[in-house]
């Protein structure tokens, strides 16, 4: 067992007193861990990560190029925002580009399950990029989050395949209009 | 009936029981436990106790410790008194309504325990600096939010003093007992920061928040509560019904009517039933319905340790209790690890003697080099005036290229000073360390 100090030992100093004065305000947990993720962030070649102040890394975009799949030759960037309860609660992403995607709605919204119901402590910045990487390389229409294009893709691989490179390229599908992201 | 012989005999009754525990020995005492009088007097006169929340829990407490014959008590809380809180929050009544829970708990506290002095602080446990806390020989916390717990267990943990040979100064431990409560469900847990577990030791037995996957809301919702995440997470972004720079706020009766409404419209789509204003409060702010007796029961839990631990008069529990009354009632204590790679309280702390002339450099390459370290490609970051700084990170590249300047500035210059702390993250360690500067002029002759 632990032997416990005797608290009546001790005298408490007053309020405002300045014992161990100069210390510094110590970074909080999710800072330091944080901290750890992304010194160990080892990015697959397609990804790229861009801090607009290199001192706040709570605040960070991802840059998808993905080199294969429906989506090749364009650029995606995602915005990380850290919270102060990571890693007990996910960072939110959200997607900046506009996007023809199954599971990218045309606010942003990504499904992805460990954004959400399926995230863990234990998991990091770098499993959220590969889970990211994944949605390009293999769109899943059954979680559909932009239903119209999670159809497409089940019924008219050819035409969702037009349809995403017209997007990419800057153009309409259906009524939705898209920015041109091709790198 | 105020005669001097009545009063004395009143004071006398009111803390016989509570002399038995003080004042004789017995097998459960604490071994360093020496019973006497003064026990009593230092629980009533000296020892400084810090209730964090006013809530379910926090009245309780307040009472139960002044009950006990705790004087010098301080409680913090930043929220106003609701009408749904007075069935439980029994040091509220209707006219306080609106009021700060903090004041008006203590105002009742004093007026009815004669002899207490409990102090109210109506703001954020955020807004209170180290100086205040480390007045506190014992913190309780009856919290609702895990966020809250993980900063005060950073603020203890950061109080603690080590000696040169790493041992911890254990006067400058604060116990904080910490209590929760989710409907029938609670725990009550004893932590001693750098001693046993900590929050952040045992931050993944927190169940995660309850979500629901995107795409479930978005397309194929079946519940009512589909229908209200939907509205908050996607609608509300869409919409920004108040502009948008205003965040939904849980609070706001306002915007809680307009995501019932518009949840209702949803969930009439797609034929569900039972969107109610309730639920919908609910989902928004996460409530679990509390239950008074939950609350009392962990609360005199809690109480119970803090009195141990002021008195020594009982071995303190080891460590952790649950109490699930959901089903029967059950209750278990076990004892929850500290975690030796603990991000909060292993204290990873070393001491780096350096010229206060050397360069970020010297430091970069000293982690790398010296056999003391070791590392691959340390990422140094710093806190100064609490903001954080980067110093200097190889492994990304925009940040690499933006502090490699960095590395040939002196320390000084990048306003690090003795005794600083620097944070260093590198794969060679479990987790990111802190490594204090310690100043020190190698060269003595270098003006010659």
């Amino acid at each position: 067992m632990i032997k416990l100090f005797s608290l009546k030992q001790q005298k408490k100093d007053e309020e405002g007193s300045t014992r161990g004065g100069g210390s510094q305000k110590k970074a909080s947990a999710a800072q330091l861990r944080i901290t750890k993720d992304l010194n160990e962030l080892n990015l697959p070649k397609t990804c790229n990560t861009e801090f607009p102040d290199p001192d706040d890394l709570l605040n960070f975009k991802l840059i998808i190029c993905p080199d294969e799949g429906f989506y090749r030759g364009g650029k995606f960037v995602f915005s990380f925002k850290v919270g102060p309860n990571y890693p007990h609660e996910p960072p939110k992403v959200k997607c900046e580009t506009a996007v023809y995607h199954p599971n990218i709605d045309l606010e942003g919204n990504v499904c992805l399950n460990i954004l959400r119901e399926d995230w863990k402590p234990v998991l990091t910045v770098n499993s959220i990029v590969y889970g990211l990487q994944y949605l390009f390389l293999e769109p899943n229409p059954e979680d559909p989050l932009n239903k119209e294009a999670a159809d497409e893709l089940q019924s008219n691989r050819r035409l969702f395949e037009q349809h995403v490179q017209r997007a990419m390229r800057g153009g309409y599908v259906g009524t939705s209009y898209f920015e041109r992201c091709l790198k | 009936m105020t005669s001097e012989s009545q009063t004395a005999d009143y004071q006398n009754r009111r803390w016989q029981h509570i002399r038995k525990l003080l004042e004789r020995s017995g097998p459960f005492c604490h071994p360093d436990f020496e019973a006497s009088a003064e026990i009593l007097n230092f629980i009533m006169n000296c020892c400084k106790v810090l209730i964090v929340g006013a809530g379910g829990l926090g009245c309780e407490l307040l009472k139960d410790l002044a009950l006990m014959g705790f004087k010098k008590l301080h409680i913090v809380d930043m929220d106003t008194i609701e009408l749904s809180n007075l069935n439980r929050q029994f040091l509220f009544r209707r006219n306080d309504i609106g009021l700060p829970k903090a004041k008006c708990a203590v105002e009742f506290v004093n007026k009815r325990v004669p002899g207490c002095e409990a102090v109210a602080h109506h703001c954020a446990i955020q807004d209170l600096d180290e100086d205040f806390y480390r007045q506190f020989h014992i913190v309780v916390c009856g919290l609702d939010s895990i966020i809250a717990r993980r900063w005060l267990n950073g603020m203890l943990v950061s109080l603690l003093q080590y000696n040169d040979d790493r041992s911890l100064d254990q006067s400058s431990v604060i116990p904080m007992v910490d209590g929760g409560t989710e409907g029938f469900k609670g725990n009550a847990r004893v932590i001693l920061p750098g001693m046993s577990a900590c929050i952040e030791c045992t931050l993944d037995l927190y169940p995660p928040q309850k979500t629901f996957p995107l795409c479930t809301i978005a397309n194929t919702p079946r519940l009512p509560e589909h229908c209200i995440e939907y509205v908050k997470v996607i609608q509300w972004a869409k919409e920004n019904p108040w502009g948008s720079s205003t965040t939904l706020d849980g609070d706001d009766p306002q915007h809680v009517v307009w995501v019932y409404e518009k949840a209702q419209e949803r969930a009439m789509k797609h034929g569900i039933a039972n969107v109610t204003y309730r639920l919908t409060q609910g989902v928004l702010k996460n409530i679990i319905p509390a239950v008074a007796s939950t609350n009392a029961a962990i609360a005199a839990a809690c109480a119970t340790e803090v009195f141990k631990l002021a008195s020594s008069c009982c071995v303190n529990m080891n460590n952790y209790m649950v109490l699930n009354m959901a089903d029967g009632v059950y209750t278990y204590t076990f004892s929850a690890e500290k975690r030796p790679d603990c991000v909060a309280c292993c204290n990873s702390t070393r001491v780096m003697k350096i010229d206060p002339d050397a360069t970020l450099q010297y430091i970069y390459t000293k982690l790398c080099e010296d056999q003391a370290y070791l590392m691959k490609s340390p990422g140094i970051t710093t806190v100064i005036n609490g903001c954080n700084k980067t110093l200097y990170m190889s492994s990304i590249k925009s940040i690499e290229e933006r502090t490699k300047d960095n590395l040939k500035k002196k320390l000084t210059d990048l306003g690090l000073f003795n005794g600083a702390d620097i944070l260093v993250a590198d794969v060679t360690t479990p987790n990111t360390i802190t490594i204090k500067l310690k100043f020190e002029t190698l060269d003595v002759d270098m003006t010659k």
